[in-house]
């Protein structure tokens, strides 16, 4: 049965995904990626990852999303074009992707995936908080770092200090 | 595992069947007429002006960047929170060190005008 429900997930995943770049509306293939990230959350779910499941619907389906909603509707006249997503580097770009293709499935089947008896904690977000705050605790403070780096950087980026131009009082 | 988990796809279920239901059930059910009226969007029965599908202004983006960003910090917040106890001051210390970097980047947007609404 859940494995009835992980082909399910995984084919809405890849479909979605197939759409997000074969669509010719922007707009709709960023809609689909939402649709994509959330099947990865049922994935989680099965994985009894709920924790991880939680912060997959919050922070990419909810937040990130909506992010690049914001970038596209940023962009002048682009939400209601149709835009081809194949360009004139097709040959180029097919080989370089069955090339990368080809790698990655060798690495795919050369490595050994060890596989834990261990079985899980009982609660996992426990013992991701355990985990996060001894054995990672150097890392979760550069969490923040990063964090404080994006939105710095993201308000120097957007926010140009110096003469405005006329009709762009509101950068 | 499944047992535990079989509300939520229960709810999944249902939450999809009424999406469907609510969009298509008018189909079938309702009068069709074409007119330019009814295509026309509907703006609290004002003319609209313009295309609704106008460049946004970048204050939204940053908004929307200082939301992600806040919103991991609340994220991370959630596994200390539950183990809290156990840990002691260490664990007081170190997410007081977090939340401050991250306060620094609050003040800084603050201080930038970007929270600011005219």
């Amino acid at each position: 049965m859940s494995m009835l429900i992980f082909y399910i997930l995984a084919i809405v995943a890849v479909v979605s995904a197939l759409m997000v770049v074969t669509l010719r509306n922007v707009f709709h293939s960023a809609l689909f990626l939402v649709l994509t990230l959330f099947s990865v959350a049922g994935i989680y779910v099965l994985l009894e990852a709920e924790f991880l499941a939680a912060v997959q619907v919050l922070i990419y389906v909810g937040a990130i999303t909506i992010l690049m909603i914001f970038a596209i509707m940023l962009t002048y006249q682009i939400t209601s074009k149709s835009i081809r997503q194949v360009n004139e580097q097709v040959i180029p770009a097919v080989i370089i992707v069955l090339v990368f293709f080809v790698l990655s499935l060798v690495t795919l089947i050369k490595t050994s995936w060890p596989v834990s008896n261990k079985s899980l904690p009982g609660n996992n977000t426990f013992e991701i908080g355990r985990q996060l705050l001894s054995t990672y605790v150097i890392p979760f403070e550069v969490v923040s770092i990063v964090l404080l780096i994006a939105l710095i950087g993201a308000i120097i980026i957007s926010r140009q200090d110096g003469p405005s131009r006329p009709g762009q009082e509101d950068r | 595992m499944f047992e535990t988990l079989f509300p939520i796809f229960v709810l999944a279920f249902f939450a999809v069947l009424t999406v469907l239901i609510m969009f298509y059930l008018p189909e079938i059910l309702g009068p069709k007429t074409k007119s330019k009226r009814k295509y026309s969007p509907y703006e609290c029965g004002l003319i609209p002006q313009t295309d609704a599908r106008e460049r946004i202004p970048i204050k939204f983006y940053l908004i929307a960047i200082a939301f992600v960003v806040f919103d991991l910090e609340v994220v991370f917040l959630y596994p200390w929170a539950i183990i809290y106890k156990d840990l002691g001051l260490f664990g007081l210390f170190e997410m007081g060190l977090f939340i401050l970097i991250l306060l620094l980047g609050f003040f800084y947007i603050v201080g930038k005008g970007v929270l600011k609404w005219e």
